[in-house]
């Protein structure tokens, strides 16, 4: 915390001058976080309390006003309210994290169980739900598929509409355009999904195919894109479209050239966002991709499967195996996204403004 | 190449505020014409208006003519784009392209425009990073972002943008004023050169850069706050800095007001 002090600060050091108060040991912020956590399972056990949920609250709660109490006691009422919020942060950290923490653990060694190349190179075909064996594979080949044909679709139309909003639109045609993005960022993804199934398989009587899904997919990713690749172009300084501008390029170029290749970083990672939200989309895909245990690789006819879909059959089975599959599904979902996500990353890095000489 | 300007009744607008009101001047070709005057007045807006720039800030209009020698920039069928070939500019903060590197800043509006050899566009950037004295400093990092070159290198670069696509009017907005006082210097001597090839317009808050770069100098003043800016008075520089024609002048300069 204290850096600058020279000397290392002594317990409970006493003001040497009007510049100086007392402090306390760097420890104790340790120190107080380990009593209340004693704090917390002590009350636990005393009270009869079963969930840990309840002690750890105890524990948080007693941290926060321990800290409070012995910094107001040494170190005056400005210090205490400065612990009081970096206290609070901290708790609020661990309590965001903690969730995370336990998601990630129980994922990982439930699905661990059953999750081999074995289970990622085969499907269901021929293997009874109920009985072990089996795999995901025609269900990564779904998500991979209407994934990708969703982004296909909804990315440039979003992009497009962002560039429409920020550089060309003003008046009533962009704010009633960014109105109803605004209203289908609010869209449940089943209402998506109910409305390419009237239109698209009732009304036009296809069957149910990957492409089905991959619209209703677009529909939901469509206005995540617009917002973020929006707020990207906004942060593109004006001065750069100006410097264009003065050179003598048409906006077009400059636009193309200055203002999305400064931008682009942002831009991928909210693509990347948008791509991250529908993969866990499950409800449009039960409407319109129907599920199937075999391997089809054609996206535009015939009943596909996808990773959320093979989870909630797996599960809805409840037999151990079938829900042995379900948490390898869940994981290779989870690691799905995760690794879309780095490669997001990686690209906005390799992509972004260097500033280095 | 350098072309004379001949402003007459010129009003530019922002919304309904009217920002400068009905200025006449006229800007002679290999020449430096300075702007000064108070903040607010117009000067900027003026500058602005000459390529056409004016027009890019939303709600802006402008009344009146510009004529770059016989033809009128605000005449039917002028391509703002092709005007703002012709009329370069160099804006107050520095602003290179953070995504490209020295070489393609320097190229880009050669490479926006339309498609040269290799050669040639090395050539062309040679020689307008040396006619922006920083080809010596930057010959061995051309592909080095140019975001990562200090304030006045970045600003000099920003010229040498402006002059690789061979414009025949230079308008400089303020071009030493985020620049410490050895980056101005080398920024003036340049003004100097460039004035060879180029007719130059340069707005300014420094008095004494006024007297040294500018062969005429042009006063504005605006007679209250939030009226428009008016052209008081455009004379030979050592006509305005010894015996102005109009008080106001005189007193602005001397520091008395403003």
């Amino acid at each position: 915390m204290s850096h600058a002090v020279q000397e290392r600060p002594v317990a409970f050091a006493k003001p040497r001058g009007p510049l100086s108060h007392a402090r306390l040991p760097r420890w104790t912020p340790l120190a107080v976080a380990a009593g209340s956590i004693a704090a917390g399972v002590g009350i636990g056990l005393a009270a009869g309390w079963h969930s840990k949920v309840q002690w750890g609250l105890v524990a948080a709660l007693v941290f926060v006003l321990a800290t409070y109490a012995i910094t107001t006691k040494v170190e005056g009422s400005r210090q205490a309210k400065d612990r009081i919020a970096t206290s609070l942060v901290w708790v609020c950290f661990v309590l965001a994290v903690v969730p995370l923490l336990s998601l990630a653990w129980v994922t990982i060694s439930k699905g661990m169980e059953v999750l081999d190349v074995y289970f990622l190179t085969h499907s269901m075909n021929g293997v009874l739900d109920v009985e072990a064996g089996g795999g995901v594979y025609h269900a990564l080949l779904g998500t991979i598929e209407q994934v990708g044909i969703a982004t296909v679709i909804a990315a440039p139309i979003g992009l497009l509409t962002a560039v429409y909003l920020v550089e060309y639109g003003n008046g009533k045609l962009a704010k009633a355009v960014t109105f109803f993005v605004d209203v289908m960022t609010g869209i449940p993804s089943i209402v998506a999904g109910l409305f390419i199934l009237s239109t698209w398989t009732l009304m036009l009587d296809f069957g149910p195919s990957g492409f089905a899904g991959a619209m209703a997919l677009a529909i939901l990713m469509m206005p995540v894109v617009v917002r973020s690749t929006e707020e990207m172009l906004k942060l593109v300084p004006n001065e750069l479209r100006e410097a264009s501008l003065a050179l003598g390029v048409p906006k077009w170029r400059t636009i193309l050239k200055v203002v999305l290749p400064t931008a682009i970083g942002g831009i991928t990672t909210g693509v990347m966002l948008a791509v991250a939200r529908i993969t866990g989309e499950t409800a449009p895909v039960l409407l319109l991709v129907f599920g199937t245990k075999l391997i089809n690789p054609n996206p535009f006819e015939g009943a596909q499967s996808s990773l959320p879909l093979y989870v909630y059959e797996q599960y809805a089975v409840g037999t151990d195996a079938a829900v042995a599959r379900a948490w390898a599904a869940a994981l290779v979902l989870i690691a799905f996204v995760m690794i879309l996500n780095l490669v997001a990353r990686g690209i906005a890095r390799w992509k972004a403004p260097k500033t280095g000489r | 190449m350098a072309k004379r300007i001949d402003v007459s009744g010129l009003s530019a607008y922002y919304g309904n505020h009217k920002a400068i009101d009905d200025i006449s001047m006229t800007v002679e070709p290999r020449s430096v014409t300075a702007f000064i005057g108070p903040s607010g007045c117009g000067k900027s807006t003026f500058l602005r208006t000459l390529n056409r720039m004016h027009e890019v800030t939303p709600g802006g209009r402008v009344e009146g003519k510009v004529m770059l020698d016989d033809e009128n920039l605000y005449g039917s069928g002028v391509d703002p784009v092709a005007v703002r070939r012709t009329v370069g500019m160099v804006f107050q903060r520095p602003n290179p392209f953070p995504t490209m590197s020295i070489f393609d800043n320097v190229a880009a509006g050669l490479r926006l425009n339309g498609s040269y050899k290799k050669a040639e566009l090395a050539e062309i950037v040679e020689r307008s990073l040396k006619g922006a004295n920083l080809w010596n400093e930057v010959k061995d990092r051309l592909n080095k972002p140019g975001s990562g070159l200090s304030g006045g290198q970045q600003q000099r670069l920003c010229i040498a943008r402006a002059i690789a696509v061979e414009p025949d009017v230079l308008l400089m907005d303020e071009p030493c004023s985020a620049l410490d006082p050895i980056s101005t210097l080398a920024i003036e001597d340049l003004i100097g050169e460039l004035k060879e090839r180029f007719t130059i317009v340069i707005v300014t808050h420094n008095m004494q850069q006024a007297a040294r770069v500018s062969d005429r100098t042009a006063f504005f003043n605006l007679a209250a706050v939030g009226q428009p800016g008016k052209l008081i008075e455009l004379d030979d520089t050592e006509r305005i800095f010894s015996n102005p024609s109009v008080q106001a002048t005189e007193d602005y300069i001397s520091g008395r007001f403003g």
